[in-house]
């Protein structure tokens, strides 16, 4: 038995792998959640806006990040059109054009009361990375002239009076890497007192931790924290549990589990296999 | 002049941006200058496709090892170019019906948009996803508890895969309860213990203290470096002499 263990084909393990994905996924297994502090504070900085606040929602991920952020930006969205806020969509990456409209169809399919121009906007893409920022935080229309249409921003009902991104009552930043979280820190959110909430990949989650709370409110790190926002809104908002959509972060845990459990498994059968050969003087 | 000229840009730029942060007179030049910069970032795009096709032109050219991955490069950026260009099954705007180019690119159904659902998504998605399968080969043949420090690891990584998942309260809820029952004590006093909250005191105490030391180290480095860029010490940025 051991002989098979030392000498396993890692297709073997590609193999269980994929099915310890697979199956719980085709099966649509979920797990109850419960939203730690770290969620509950990000949740609480868009909850305790007054309703019709203005938020800009930076999202800055492309599709390679799509399944980690995916979940998290549309609870995001769910979650402000709940509150009625109005949104101003914003994006840093050239490939996340599309990501955008993906997450302003959920505003046009479950919110038809939404109106774009007077409750949503999409600004789209600019080239420029963190100098887009430092453009818009003083005047957004030196660099946006129009939407992403070719609409001139000053025939919009919800642009026509904004100046720049200062009076945004709070920058919810998705992002997959740079630029993204840290630079809307940097040269927004920190140097002009703009409260900000971010969820961001699991490898990009550690490197944020020192910027909560003063200069972000909060994080959401991987699809774990996208679940437990999902279910504050759930908590919250009980009526949204009748649409499947809303509970994508919390199926995706299901596949997360048994992965997880299957490589600690294999860590475990790795140990055993490196001890019994130490012992016997091979290792 | 090849050099000294982009050294000039550079070091006038730099220090407009310092000024403009500090006083609030001259905050529009800094405007002024990032403006020019987010043009140059739209150029830089061109510049961009420009090496690339060189790049890689020369590489099938000299026929140099893996010179038909080039083939596929430049056949894959010419094509996405040109149906992105001409906005091939776009259909006109609304508001513009006469001008056949006005459409968004991206506008569903168009050839770029099915471009970008059916090729450039799955297969960004698909590399991103074979991470599950590298990771789980690579913790089976290399993460292995050789001396004290890989067995903290070892560890830590342990609670933190637990934490992650329902697996984490599922595995420690219980042994919470029995130890309460066993000392007499409250249980709200020990789910510090339970895994997910082990899983938030590893990123909120160990975690946090690390990145803030590196984050600060990075920002002290960068200060020192802009200074030497701004001041023609390092030249690096402006590539060989060649």
């Amino acid at each position: 038995m051991s002989d098979f263990f030392r000498n396993l084909d890692r297709r073997w393990i590609f193999l269980v792998m994929g099915l310890s994905i697979a199956i719980p996924m085709l099966m649509g297994v979920v797990f109850p959640e419960e939203p730690s502090q770290e969620v509950l504070d990000v949740f609480n900085a868009v909850e305790d806006l007054e309703d019709g606040s203005n938020i800009l929602m930076a999202y800055d991920y492309d599709p390679a990040s799509k399944g980690e952020l995916e979940p998290m930006a549309a609870a995001f969205v769910r979650h402000c059109a709940e509150k009625k806020h109005k949104l101003y969509f914003i994006t840093l990456w050239p490939a996340a054009i599309p990501m955008l409209q993906k997450n302003i169809e959920i505003l046009n399919r479950e919110y038809p009361e939404y109106t774009y121009g007077e409750h949503y906007v999409n600004l789209g893409f600019r080239p420029g990375n963190e100098g887009v920022i430092k453009v818009v935080v003083t005047d957004l229309k030196k660099l946006y002239g129009n939407d992403v249409a070719g609409t001139d921003l000053n025939e919009l009902p919800m642009t026509v009076n904004v100046k720049n991104i200062q009076g945004m009552d709070l920058i919810v930043n998705v992002s997959a890497g740079t630029p993204g979280t840290k630079e809307w820190v940097q040269y927004a959110a920190t140097p002009f007192d703009i409260k900000m909430v971010a969820g961001v990949t699991g490898v990009g989650y550690t490197p944020l931790v020192p910027y909560v709370p003063d200069q972000l409110a909060g994080v959401l790190g991987a699809i774990k924290a996208a679940a437990e926002y999902e279910e504050a809104v759930l908590q919250n908002y009980p009526e949204l549990r009748t649409n499947p959509a809303t509970q994508e972060g919390l199926r995706r845990m299901g596949p997360q589990l048994v992965a997880h459990m299957l490589i600690i498994t294999l860590i475990i059968i790795g140990n055993i296999i490196f001890f019994m050969d130490r012992k016997r003087g091979v290792a | 002049m090849k050099r000294t000229v982009p050294l000039v840009i550079a070091a006038v730029t730099g220090v407009i941006l310092i000024v403009s942060y500090f006083i609030p007179y001259a905050q529009s030049w800094g405007e002024e200058a990032m403006i020019w910069f987010d043009i140059l970032a739209a150029i830089a795009f061109v510049l961009g496709g420009g090496n690339l096709l060189k790049m890689h032109l020369q590489k099938i050219s000299n026929r140099r090892a893996g010179w038909g991955f080039s083939v596929v490069t430049i056949s894959a950026f010419l094509i996405t170019l040109s149906i992105g260009l001409s906005k091939m099954g776009v259909n006109p705007a609304e508001n513009f019906p006469e001008w056949s180019w006005s459409g968004d690119y991206l506008q569903e159904g168009g050839g770029f948009k099915w471009m970008y659902d059916y090729i450039y998504l799955p297969l960004a998605a698909t590399m991103f996803s074979l991470l599950a399968f590298f990771i789980a080969s690579a913790a089976f043949r290399a993460f292995r508890a050789k001396n004290a420090e890989a067995m903290i690891l070892l560890g830590t990584a342990f609670i933190v895969l637990f934490g992650r998942t329902y697996a984490g309260i599922y595995v420690s809820q219980p042994i919470i309860d029995t130890l309460a029952s066993i000392t007499g004590s409250e249980v709200e006093s020990l789910m510090s213990l339970r895994l997910d909250r082990l899983t938030s005191a590893i990123t909120n105490i160990f975690i946090l203290a690390g990145n803030r030391a590196i984050t600060i180290g990075i920002a002290l480095g960068i200060v020192s470096l802009s200074l030497k860029v701004l001041m023609g010490v390092d030249r690096s940025y402006l590539g060989s002499e060649e």
